[in-house]
């Protein structure tokens, strides 16, 4: 069964990455930023730094629990930021239509063609490096395929009889389109929430290795592969490590989103035999 | 006759189509519903029939609310149903509700029967918890279902269970008017016959005013008090039912009634009112169309009139 | 006696389901003789489409043959490999399906679509095969066949569609054509027209029809002899007369009784339609009985 297997890998993975952030504080030997010694410095990994240390001597295991934190937290809020932004436009838009829709259309596309990182990357030189304008820099980059989904999403159930048949019982517009569209829509918003962490976490990576993200000493996995750049040759470790975290919580994201896809499926569903 | 309770004079629905041309040049405007006049009266049912795209969908959703008319005008109990001074929803929810023709697309999948049901209620001010339950069981009951499976999904219901389902959260806030929209045009044969008798009796229950839509004779002609026989946009026949199938006059009424394929008339054991020749018109009218082509909806029609043939019983002329 | 073309005998299907499967037609058997309208009445999930995907051989994934056999002419086409399938599909057996929006390939002109018919199965030449599209589409009645044959379906209407269906199904004179629910998508006014063409495009080349209806009036206009299917069960079988006349099961009856029939409340006012529910509170035992009234010519 396909459709199980991508659940149970990509909640695994997930659940890995989830479980590291959480109880990093227990799980990590080291403090991944007062640790640091020089004596210590770019060791192979052993039994006391599996996964060896940096140049600063700080164990690379550590700094990775810890930076799972960053790529839950950066993960979890932009795509929270983005849901919203995208399902209110595109829900709306796709509601009210008129001079509304243009609007929202107008600025979806113009969201489309600028490259997000590129986008990013100006939010960022405004607001100044840091966790805070990260988020915001990454929850305002991402919705417009939320946008376009919720928008379309909601012009087809607007025909369906049970959203007219509730503007007829006398439901406001708003209450048709929390109570009778939204929960209809759920199951593609969420996934392409689940798909849009995966993006998100390797936006960071790639703000971070810029040096706009999170700033050292601070551990997140984009600003250690800047950190190892440097030293790739001698401690391919420090790069390689982070590196890997990044590719197994972004393949985590996109198969549980896909899973996602399948089982929410409403054919899937009513299937019953 | 008392007043009617729904009044529709001159209705008109138009629609823009972009035309080939370049930025909409050559846009043209489709008239859906052409100067559609009808008069609904209390405990009646009244049926538009007609071929898809002839109008009477749009109609159905013009008294509803969830289509603004052109111009023309509908008035519930002699007051604006449409237009500027039409009722909020809140206010017209009470007049008229609607049985829609698909039993699967007309639920919400995520809402239990009972909360479908529940919610209108205590948005029009029933919040007492036993109110509402009494009134959601007495109705599910009325409609053939048991309190029971009101707490279940649409999807584990066949389709003529869902249909009782549509039917009772059109009744729940004990509407006036009923507009059926092809009410069993998508159900098995067998199940048709247990909703239309189920229409029937809740009509008689609830003292209900159908304004139902079809375009199956056979069921028009088993449910209606009267008839209207709709052609691209325009009434071309409208009367007591008795008028239109023993005494069909305008050539498309007809035609849509000889096309029926009946067994009875096929087997040689009946006949069809149809069967004799083509009657004249009255003397200084002819037919405005016979009904066989579609017409240009870009165009204005040809003038004409309804006619009085016999009390109220019309028909479509123009003049010679 | 002649034989018949078609011999469905016992025919079994089910979706295997764990170590059970879930009967899906139950030894369904019947004949259409050559020539003949042979119609399939029932409701849906009765099994009539099934029977006729059955032998189209075109079953899809879930659903298995369990038993009996499919015999058009003489052999078994469930024996048949998918190559000679493929062969006597459009050329020997047609069909014609319920949307014809959904049968036509939408990026390709209609001529082209039934002239490829030609290419396929008669090995003619691209130009001579053009040529014959737009003769078949002027034999279903195509008003200006030439311009029509370089339209795409989306630029015709749906009883326009269905003609072109017909023509594609009819291009290389099958023997059988199957016609699933030809007319329900359709206007009353339209199927008229569809339906008559079928029933004399038919007559002429004597070209059996396999109709498959939910609607009664269809199938007695259409066919010589009718099953009713219920629950994938072929629960009675007559004469199209005789079954309009004197039905003998009980499931027949109240499928009769439950269609208001035109004309019947001018007669004898309004009664009341016959619930088969309030008649026979457990369905299930309607597959118990089965009336199967032998072909006159068998008899004799």
């Amino acid at each position: 069964m396909k459709l199980g297997f991508n659940i149970f890998l990509g909640g695994f993975l997930t659940l890995l990455v989830v479980f590291g952030g959480l109880f990093a504080h227990w799980l990590a030997p080291f403090d991944p930023v007062l640790d640091a010694n020089l004596m210590n410095a770019e060791m192979p990994p052993d039994t006391e730094f599996w996964f060896g240390t940096d140049a600063q001597g700080r164990d690379v295991y550590s700094r990775i629990l810890y930076g799972a934190q960053i790529s839950l937290t950066v993960g979890i809020v932009s795509q929270l930021i983005n849901t919203v932004i995208g399902v209110v436009l595109g829900m709306t838009a796709g509601y009210w239509g008129g001079w509304w829709d243009d609007f929202v259309n107008g600025l979806t596309n113009v969201m489309l063609a600028i490259p997000s990182l590129i986008f990013a990357l100006a939010v960022m030189a405004v607001l100044g490096p840091g966790l805070v304008s990260l988020l915001i820099a990454l929850g305002l980059t991402n919705w417009s395929w939320t946008c376009r989904i919720a928008r379309s999403s909601t012009l087809s159930l607007k025909s369906q009889g049970y959203v007219q048949a509730a503007q007829t019982l006398g439901y406001s517009d708003l209450r048709i389109m929390f109570t009778q569209i939204l929960p209809n829509m759920m199951g593609p918003i969420l996934v392409m929430a689940t798909l849009g962490m995966g993006g998100a976490v390797l936006s960071e990576a790639a703000l971070s290795f810029l040096g706009l993200g999170i700033q050292p000493p601070f551990p997140s996995w984009g600003s250690m592969l800047t950190d190892a750049r440097e030293m790739i040759r001698v401690a391919p470790w420090a790069a390689i490590f982070p590196g890997v975290a990044i590719f197994l919580s972004v393949l985590g994201f996109n198969l549980l989103g896909d899973g996602l896809r399948d089982s929410l499926d409403p054919h899937m569903r009513t299937r019953k035999l | 006759m008392s007043a009617p309770i729904l009044e529709i004079d001159d209705l008109h629905v138009q629609f823009p189509v972009s035309g080939g041309g370049f930025l909409g040049a050559g846009r043209k405007i489709l008239h859906a519903v052409n100067g559609l006049s009808l008069d609904l009266h209390k405990g009646e049912c009244l049926s538009l029939v007609g071929e898809s795209g002839c109008g009477k969908s749009t109609t159905a959703l013009a008294v509803m609310g969830l289509q603004e008319p052109t111009s023309g005008s509908i008035r519930f109990r002699g007051q604006p149903f449409s237009g500027p001074q039409a009722p909020a929803r809140m206010d017209r929810a009470k007049a008229a509700q609607i049985v829609f023709q698909d039993p699967y697309a007309s639920l919400n999948p995520r809402q239990t029967v009972w909360g479908a049901l529940a919610a209108p209620l205590r948005l029009h001010g029933v919040t007492a918890k036993s109110e509402v339950d009494d009134r959601i069981e007495a109705l599910l009951k009325s409609v053939g279902l048991s309190s029971e499976q009101g707490r279940r999904f649409p999807h584990e219901f066949s389709g003529g269970q869902r249909q009782r389902i549509g039917i009772a959260r059109a009744l729940i806030l004990g509407p006036e008017i009923v507009v059926l929209d092809e009410p069993v045009s998508a159900l098995d044969v067998s199940i048709r016959a247990q909703i239309i008798n189920l229409l029937l009796d809740l009509q008689d229950q609830f003292g209900l005013s159908y304004l139902m839509i079809s375009h199956d004779l056979s069921v028009v002609e088993h449910m209606s008090d009267r008839v209207a026989v709709m052609f691209f946009g325009q009434i071309v026949e409208s009367g007591p039912w008795q008028a239109i199938f023993a005494n069909p006059i305008h050539p498309y009424c007809r035609r849509l009634i000889a096309t029926i394929p009946d067994p009875e008339v096929i087997l040689g054991r009946s006949r069809k009112p149809t069967d004799g020749a083509q009657p004249e018109p009255p003397a200084g009218w002819r037919f405005a169309d016979d009904g066989l082509n579609a017409p240009d909806l870009t165009k204005p029609p040809v003038p004409s009139e309804l006619v009085e043939v016999e009390p109220g019983h019309f028909v479509r002329l123009a003049r010679a | 006696m002649t034989a018949p073309l078609l011999d469905i005998r016992n025919l079994s299907l089910a979706v295997p389901h764990g170590r059970s499967s879930f009967p899906i037609l139950r030894e369904v058997s019947f004949q259409i003789m050559p020539g003949e309208a042979y119609g399939l009445v029932g409701e849906s999930g009765s099994g009539k489409s099934v029977t006729s995907l059955a032998t189209m051989g075109l079953l899809k994934k879930p659903l298995k043959v369990t038993g009996g056999e499919i015999l058009f002419q003489g052999r078994d086409l469930l024996k048949l490999g998918r190559r000679e399938m493929r062969k006597l599909r459009g050329d020997r057996i047609a069909m014609i399906f319920q949307e014809p929006m959904t049968a036509l390939n939408p990026l390709a002109t209609v001529g082209r679509q039934i002239a490829e018919m030609y290419v396929l199965h008669q090995g003619k030449s691209w130009d001579e095969a053009g040529k014959l599209a737009i003769e078949a589409l002027a034999s279903v009645r195509v008003p200006n066949p030439d311009r029509r044959a370089t339209n795409y379906p989306h630029q015709m209407s749906g009883g326009l569609r269905q003609r072109v269906m017909i023509a594609m199904a009819l291009a290389c004179n099958p023997d059988l054509l199957i016609a699933d629910e030809p007319t329900t998508a359709l206007d009353v006014t339209v199927q008229a027209e569809v339906l008559k063409l079928i029933r004399e495009l038919c007559a002429e080349r004597g070209t059996a029809v396999l109709l498959i209806s939910h609607d009664l009036g269809v199938i007695a206009e259409m066919c010589q002899r009718v099953g009713v299917m219920y629950s994938g069960c072929l629960v009675e079988e007559n004469e199209t007369r005789e079954l309009f006349l004197n039905p003998q099961h009980t499931y027949t009856k109240g499928l009769l009784g439950a269609l208001p029939r035109l004309g019947s409340r001018l007669e004898h006012g309004r009664t009341r339609l016959v619930d088969i529910d309030s008649i026979i509170p457990d369905r299930s035992v309607l597959t118990q009985t089965r009336f199967i009234a032998p072909r006159p010519e068998v008899t004799q």
